[in-house]
C-alpha cells in the first residue's frame, strides 16, 4: 500500500552553507543502493526533505532493507501520496490509511499537518481538527491525545499530499564519500569488517588490503575475505580490495627474527605496506580492528610498536570495545557468520606459543635490522603482487 | 602440469559417458513414465542401465534402484530397513570408520529409539570377525559395513562377515557401503551374503547426482521418498535417465579392462609408496602389517602422514604446482577436525593434522607420480623449516 518514503537525516541538518553537498551525497548513495532493488524510483529534494517515490511496481521489504544500509539516513517513513482532489477526498484517504496501517483501533492519535502550499483553503490547525474529527467518526474506539499520542499522523500538503505515521530507524551517520577515504586492513576475522563499517558510518569511503600467504592460507580464506568485503560494501558502496602476497616477507621474518616478536614485526610490515598503498590511492588514514588487550599484538605497548611505522593516522574504532560488543555489531551488519568460517588467516599460522606482550620498541627496531639484506626487495616484490579486486 | 590425485573425492567423467548423456539430454529426453514413443525410448536407456549394472553385480535387474547418490543410498538402506523391520528388533551394528552418510544416519536412528553398536578397527582399519560375532544380538536387524575405507583404503572382510551374519541369523540384513569399492573390486552380493549395496556414479568416472542401491529381492524396506510411485514405489521421482545411463556406461567401461587396470593401479601404488618412503619420517597409514606393497588394501588410495607439516599447508603447496590432493578425506574439508578414521586406527595425535590422501584413477600415469614425488622432495624440507615453534 505504501508508494513513497520520506527520508529523515540527522546530522546533515545542522550543517551550514555546505549542507547541499551532504544532501547530494546522500541522494547519490541512495540511488546507488536502490539500483539493486526491483522497481524504478524517483528521488527528489525539496525544502530540507528527501522523498523517494516508487514509479509503478516495487518490492517494499527489499526497498526498506536497502535504504537501511545507507549511512546518513536516520529514519525512513513509508508514506502514501495522493493528488489534491478536495478535502472530502483527503478525509476518505486518511480514514482508509488508518484502517490499513492499524487494524487494532484501540489507540490514541494526533494529526499533525504541515501546509507547505500556503494557498490550500484550510490552514493547518483546521486540517488537524477536521481530519481528527473524520477519524473519530469512522473509528469511535480511537481517542485523541495531543501530548503523547501512540500514532502521530503526519499530513504534508505540497503539490501532492503526503501521509505517513511510521518511522523505521536508519543506520544514522553521514553519507559515504563526504569524509574522504581510508584504507582498511581486512583480515577475515570478526573485528576488521566491523571497524570498516564504523568508520564508513562517519561518511568515509573504504578501500581495503588483505595479506594473503599461500600455501599457508588457502584460496578459500581469500574468498572469505572477498565475501566479507562484499557484505561491508552493502553499506559502504564498492570497495577496492588489494590482495598482497605476504608469504616471502613472513618467511624471511620467521628466519631472521626472534620468534616471540614475529607477530609484531609482521604487523609493522603490514602497516608499512598498507600505508604505501593508501598514499598511492589517496587514502587519508588506515583502519584496523584492534581493541586494547584483546591479543598480544594489541596491548598498549604493542600498539606503540606497530603505530610508529606509519605517518598516516591509524583509526581504531573498536579500541574500547569488548569482544561481545564487537560480535553484536558484526551480527547486526551480517558479517559474523562469514567471519567465523574456519580458515586460517596470515596472522595465526606462525604465531608463537608465548608472543611478547610488552615489546620494547628499541629492541624491535634492532631486531628488524636483521632483515636489512633483503627486506626492501621483498616489500617491493610484495607490492608488485597487488591484485585489485573491485567488490560491490 | 596438472595432476589430479583426488579421485576418491570425485573423478573426471569419461568422454563416452558425457557423449551418451548429451545425446539423452538433447535428443532422447523423454520421461520413461510417458506413454508415447519418446517415453518408450527413454525407458530403453533405463533398462540398459539396470541390465548393465545388474550384470556387473551378478544380480537381478529388478534389484537395482537409482538414487541421487551414495548418501541417499546409505540413508535409504539404513532408515528404510530399520523402519520396515522394527518389529523384529531395534539393534544395528556398524563400524567406527564409516562415512558420515552412515554414521550420521545411525545417530538419527539412535535418536528415535534404535541401539547401534560401533565396531572398533585394528591398526590397519579392519574389523575383527570375533568382535562382530560378539556384537550380534537376537534383535540385530541390520549390519552395515563399508567395503573400502575412503580415507586409508582399508578393505573389510565382506564375504566372511556376510557368511558369519547369515550363519548366526538369516534374518539379519547386511548392508555394504561400496561407494569407494565399486569399480575397484569385484563385488557379488549374492555370493557374499550382501542384502543391500550402495554405490555412487561420480566416483567411477560417471556423473554426479546419481547413485545406486542394490536391494535383494527378499529385503523388507520402506521408501523414504513418496510421490509418483516410480521404481516399484520404493523411490518416487522422475527417473534420472541421463544419470542412470551415464553411471552404467562408466561402470561398463571400467569393468571392461578390470584386470589390467587393477594390476596397473597396484603397480602405481607400490611405486608411489616406495617413492614416498624416501622422505624422512613419513608414515603410510592402513597397510597390512606384512604387506608393505599395499596388498589387501584398495589399489587407489594412499594415506601419508608427514610429521612436521600441516596437511593443509602441504596441500596448498602442491596445489601451487598443479597437484590436487586431499587433506584426510575431502568430505572433511569443511569442518577441520581430526579424522575419526585416523583416530580409530590409532594414528599418533601430532600426525592427525599432518596426513594427506592421494587417490589414483585409471587416468593416473607414472609421469604424474614422478612429478608429484619430485615436488614433495622439493617442498617438504622447506615447509618443515617454517613451522610453529
Amino acid at each position: 500500500m505504501f508508494t513513497a518514503f520520506l527520508i529523515k537525516y540527522a546530522e546533515i541538518g545542522i550543517k551550514g552553507k555546505n549542507r547541499y553537498l551532504f544532501e547530494d551525497a546522500l541522494i547519490h548513495q541512495m540511488k546507488f543502493a536502490l539500483k539493486k532493488c526491483e522497481g524504478r524510483f524517483l528521488i527528489t529534494k525539496t525544502q530540507g526533505r528527501i522523498f523517494v517515490e516508487a514509479e509503478g511496481e516495487f518490492d517494499y521489504d527489499e526497498t526498506v532493507e536497502h535504504l537501511q544500509h545507507v549511512f546518513g539516513i536516520s529514519g525512513i517513513c513509508p508514506m502514501i501520496y495522493a493528488e489534491d482532489e478536495g478535502f472530502e477526498k483527503l478525509c476518505d484517504t486518511v480514514v482508509k490509511y488508518m484502517d490499513d496501517v492499524y487494524p487494532d483501533k484501540n489507540k490514541t492519535f494526533k494529526v499533525n499537518c504541515r501546509r507547505a502550499r500556503k494557498n490550500y483553503p484550510k490552514d493547518s490547525m483546521e486540517v488537524n481538527a477536521d481530519l481528527g474529527e473524520a477519524i473519530l467518526n469512522a473509528y469511535p474506539e480511537m481517542t485523541v491525545d495531543v501530548h503523547e499520542p501512540e500514532i502521530l499522523l503526519n499530513v504534508e500538503i505540497r503539490e501532492k499530499i503526503y501521509i505517513y505515521s511510521e518511522i523505521i530507524p536508519g543506520p544514522g551517520g553521514m553519507p559515504v564519500g563526504t569524509g574522504g577515504k581510508a584504507m582498511l586492513l581486512l583480515s577475515g576475522g570478526i573485528d576488521s569488517p566491523v571497524a570498516g563499517y564504523m568508520i564508513a558510518k562517519r561518511g568515509v569511503k573504504i578501500d581495503a588490503v588483505y595479506f594473503h600467504a599461500p600455501p599457508y592460507t588457502s584460496e578459500r580464506a581469500k574468498q572469505k575475505v572477498v565475501d566479507l568485503a562484499r557484505l561491508v560494501s552493502k553499506y559502504t558502496g564498492p570497495i577496492y580490495l588489494h590482495v598482497i602476497n605476504f608469504t616471502d616477507i613472513q618467511l624471511y621474518i620467521h628466519e631472521k627474527c626472534p620468534h616471540e616478536e614475529l607477530t609484531i614485526i609482521m604487523r609493522r610490515y603490514m602497516m608499512r605496506i598498507a600505508e604505501h598503498i593508501a598514499k598511492e590511492t589517496g587514502c587519508l588514514g588506515l583502519i584496523t580492528g584492534e581493541s586494547i588487550g584483546q591479543v598480544a599484538s594489541q596491548t598498549m605497548s604493542s600498539l606503540v610498536a606497530t603505530n610508529e611505522v606509519c605517518e598516516l593516522p591509524v583509526y581504531r574504532p573498536l579500541i574500547g570495545f569488548d569482544k561481545e560488543e564487537i560480535v553484536a555489531v558484526s551480527k547486526k551488519i551480517g558479517t559474523f557468520e562469514t567471519s567465523i568460517l574456519p580458515f586460517e588467516d596470515c596472522c595465526t599460522i606462525f604465531v608463537a606459543k608465548h608472543p611478547v606482550t610488552k615489546p620494547n620498541v628499541n629492541i624491535i627496531r634492532r631486531h628488524e635490522h636483521n632483515l636489512d639484506d633483503k627486506i626492501e626487495e621483498l616489500v617491493k616484490t610484495a607490492l608488485e603482487t597487488d591484485e585489485l579486486i573491485i567488490v560491490e | 602440469m596438472e595432476v589430479y590425485l583426488d579421485n576418491s573425492a570425485t573423478t573426471r567423467v569419461f568422454p563416452e559417458v558425457a557423449e551418451l548423456m548429451t545425446k539423452i539430454m538433447c535428443e532422447d529426453y523423454g520421461n520413461p513414465s510417458s506413454l508415447h514413443m519418446k517415453g518408450v525410448q527413454a525407458e530403453s536407456y533405463l533398462r540398459y542401465a539396470k541390465e548393465t549394472l545388474a550384470k556387473i553385480l551378478k544380480v537381478n535387474e529388478k534389484e537395482i534402484f537409482f538414487t541421487s547418490g551414495g548418501t541417499e543410498s546409505d540413508n535409504m538402506a539404513l532408515i528404510g530397513c530399520a523402519l520396515a523391520n522394527s518389529r523384529r528388533g531395534k539393534h544395528i551394528i556398524t563400524t567406527q570408520i564409516e562415512h558420515p552418510a552412515i554414521l550420521k544416519t545411525c545417530a538419527y536412528l539412535e535418536s528415535i529409539g534404535y541401539r547401534v553398536t560401533y565396531l572398533p578397527v585394528d591398526a590397519c582399519g579392519r574389523i575383527s570377525l570375533s568382535d562382530l560375532q560378539k556384537a550380534m544380538c537376537p534383535d540385530t536387524i541390520l549390519v552395515s559395513v563399508m567395503h573400502t575405507n575412503n580415507e586409508i583404503g582399508a578393505l573389510q572382510p565382506i564375504a566372511e562377515a556376510g557368511a558369519l551374519i547369515k550363519h548366526m541369523n538369516p534374518y539379519t540384513l547386511f548392508h555394504v557401503d561400496a561407494v569407494q569399492g565399486f569399480g575397484k573390486a569385484k563385488i557379488y552380493p549374492k555370493r557374499m551374503g550382501i542384502d543391500l549395496l550402495s554405490a555412487s556414479g561420480h566416483k567411477i568416472h560417471g556423473p554426479k547426482g546419481v547413485g545406486l542401491l542394490y536391494i535383494g529381492e527378499r529385503v523388507k524396506i520402506q521408501p523414504l521418498i513418496y510421490g509418483g510411485g516410480q521404481q516399484m514405489n520404493l523411490r518416487s521421482g522422475t527417473d534420472n535417465v541421463p544419470g542412470a545411463a551415464g553411471m552404467a556406461r562408466a561402470a561398463e567401461l571400467l569393468y571392461e579392462h578390470y584386470d589390467e587396470d587393477m594390476a596397473r593401479l597396484y603397480r602405481c601404488k607400490k611405486y608411489f609408496m616406495d617413492g614416498v618412503r624416501k622422505i624422512e619420517g613419513v608414515q603410510i597409514n592402513g597397510l597390512l602389517p606384512d604387506k608393505p606393497d599395499g596388498e589387501g588394501t584398495a589399489p587407489h588410495i594412499v594415506s601419508v602422514s608427514v610429521p612436521g607439516v600441516r596437511s593443509e599447508v602441504l596441500l596448498h603447496a602442491l596445489e601451487e604446482k598443479g597437484i590436487y590432493v586431499s587433506a584426510g578425506s575431502a568430505c572433511s574439508a569443511h569442518k577441520p577436525q581430526p579424522s575419526a578414521t585416523l583416530k580409530a586406527i590409532g594414528v599418533d595425535k601430532p600426525l592427525l593434522e599432518s596426513t594427506i590422501r592421494f587417490s589414483f584413477s585409471v587416468y593416473t600415469t607414472p609421469e604424474e607420480l614422478d612429478y608429484t614425488l619430485r615436488e614433495m622432495y622439493d617442498k617438504i624440507p622447506m615447509l618443515r623449516k617454517f613451522t610453529r615453534r
